[in-house]
């Protein structure tokens, strides 16, 4: 590991601005995620900016929804009564999360800023445009169960690991972000991007871009929500595909919806077009496959070494039908 | 800097006990612990997050030491396996875990325990977890305490041993 300073900054102001005039700093939260890529030699900052105490770690009431603190610990988001009764779907996937010590560790900015999993990104001997630009990309025609189905690219097909942001998407969470010109709001779902020509950029921040706050907005039909995550082992594994669902069903019929996707995708994919499939159909079964099926009809899947991803169509639809059934039977 | 790295100096408390360290900024909380104060308690079995073995309670809550910066740990306190035992009498769960046979080699045990040290705390708050239901008071199942406790592994697969210590504890 290379040599690093180590920084408390007084507050968010000279956080930032610490970060921002050093072209090799980095914001540390948790660590969970960054002194894995420190060891594994696939970041090489040389100064860590601990912002942990210079922003919040509480989740206050705001206008009916609420604002957790970027520095807040997954665990104690997931286990606060009012996030697990408005929210229930960012509790279910903020505890289908890692294990018990690392949700302890990992704060509200850090886990949604998480960097993918794929394997070649994690191994510095390979080829990786998202960790070398213009090396070229080892998942393609090498192992692909864990890649994306949706939106990639052919220089990257890595899938964003994190679950809570999964949720986030589907709930219409906004960031708060400082940066040295001042503050601004992101629509969460508009955080994440797609690799295209350039995967070493997983979001839309800039360096030097401090998150302080997330705001979760007032939401009916939040609490009717939930995460559903299908892995290869009942616990402490990445999802291979998960859905966060939100519906509201009056009289039989879909009146709204709210639908987000993981494991699939560079990004947490709010899948808008089969919301709009929902709204105003009959809560079946047969709505909820073919919701699915078009938001999947762009679907691309990956030969691989280890027999490709071509599972996860049937697999996301499956689920989809599954926790929509859930959510309309047995309302919360 | 050359390659000996920046040393910064901080101060915790390791199982009671003040300790003040100039420490590389590098290091882990699990590598000064070792390497630094010989308390072998706290194994390293991944040295990235993935097993376990490395759990101790940090200011009370478990947390992986192999993930945390021993720098980032000024004013707080650590505590081990080893410092679970008070006055040579063993903690209710230490003694669950022997009353059990909830292990083989032994290499885990130390960061079972402390997970299970923590993972009763949270219980006990009424920390939901992904076994049951996030809008209801959860119930210490086995199935509970099997979720609760999947971020530690054991190679020798006691799973079922340490899931009955971890319930005996809990009803102590
Ligand atoms: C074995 C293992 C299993 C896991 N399983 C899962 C899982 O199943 N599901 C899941 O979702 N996650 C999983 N995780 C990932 C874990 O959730 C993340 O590592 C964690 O959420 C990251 O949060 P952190 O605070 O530790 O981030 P850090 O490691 O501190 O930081 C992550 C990134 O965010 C940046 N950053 C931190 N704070 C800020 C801020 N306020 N503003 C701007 N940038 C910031 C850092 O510079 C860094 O780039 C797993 C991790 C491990 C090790
Ligand atoms: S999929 Fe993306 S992250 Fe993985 S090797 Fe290819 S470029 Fe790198
Ligand atoms: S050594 Fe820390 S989790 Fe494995
Ligand atoms: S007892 Fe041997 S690894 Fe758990």
């Amino acid at each position: 590991m290379r040599p690093f300073d180590y920084r408390t900054p007084a507050n968010a102001v000279t956080a930032v601005q610490a970060v921002t005039e050093h072209p090799a700093a980095a914001f540390l939260g948790g660590g969970t995620n960054l002194l894995d890529h420190l060891k594994l030699g696939i970041t090489h900052p040389d100064l860590l900016v601990d912002v942990t105490s210079v922003t919040a770690d509480t989740i206050e009431d705001f206008q009916g929804g609420l604002l957790i603190g970027a520095a807040a610990r997954n665990s104690d988001i997931a286990a606060d009564y009012r996030v697990r009764t408005r929210y229930p779907a960012l509790a279910e996937a903020l505890l289908s999360g890692a294990s018990g010590q690392l949700r302890n560790m990992a704060t509200a900015a850090g886990n949604p800023l998480q960097r993918t999993r794929c394997p070649y990104f994690q191994d510095p001997t390979t080829p990786c445009n998202k960790r070398r630009p213009g090396s070229g990309c080892a998942a393609i025609g090498g192992f692909t169960r864990g890649h994306a189905i949706l939106g990639a690219s052919t220089h990257c097909v890595a899938t964003h690991p994190s679950d809570m942001a999964v949720a986030l998407t589907a709930l219409d969470a906004t960031v708060h972000v400082l940066s040295a010109q001042g503050e601004r709001t992101i629509p969460f779902a508009e955080l994440h991007r797609l690799p295209g020509a350039d995967p070493t950029r997983d979001t839309v921040l800039d360096h030097g871009d401090l998150i302080t706050l997330i705001e979760l907005p007032y939401s009916p039909i939040a609490r009717q929500s939930r995460y559903y995550k299908v892995r290869d082992r009942a616990s402490f594994a990445f999802a291979l595909v998960s859905v966060a669902a939100a519906l509201t069903v009056t009289d039989g019929v879909i009146s709204d919806a709210r639908l987000a996707f993981g494991g699939i995708a560079h990004k947490p994919w709010r899948a808008n077009r089969a919301e709009q499939i929902l709204i105003g159909e009959p809560a079946t079964d047969a709505t909820y496959r073919l919701a699915a099926e078009h938001e999947l009809a762009d679907a691309r899947t990956l030969d691989g070494l280890d027999g490709g991803n071509a599972f996860k169509v049937p697999l996301l639809i499956r689920t989809v039908v599954s926790v929509l059934r859930r959510l309309a039977e047995e309302p919360r | 800097m050359g390659l000996s790295g920046f040393r910064a100096e901080v101060g915790f408390r390791v199982d009671g006990e003040p300790h003040t360290l100039a420490v590389d900024t590098r290091s882990t909380v699990l590598d000064v612990l070792r390497d630094t104060l010989g308390n072998t308690s706290p194994k390293k079995g991944c040295d990235r997050g993935q097993c376990g073995a490395c759990t101790v309670l940090l200011d009370g809550r478990r947390v992986l030491s192999c993930l945390v910066l021993a720098v980032t740990a000024g004013g707080k306190d650590i505590l081990t396996a080893k410092g679970l035992a008070a006055n040579g009498r063993l903690h209710p769960v230490q003694q669950a875990f022997l009353d059990n046979d909830a292990l083989q080699c032994g290499y885990c045990t130390p960061g079972q325990v402390c997970s299970a040290v923590g993972a009763l705390d949270e219980f006990a708050d009424g920390k939901p977890s992904h076994a049951g239901d996030v809008t209801a008071e959860p119930e210490l199942t086995r199935a509970e305490i099997a979720e609760r406790i999947s971020g530690n592994l054991c190679r020798c697969g006691a799973y079922t041993a340490i899931i009955s210590a971890i319930e005996q504890a809990a009803d102590a």
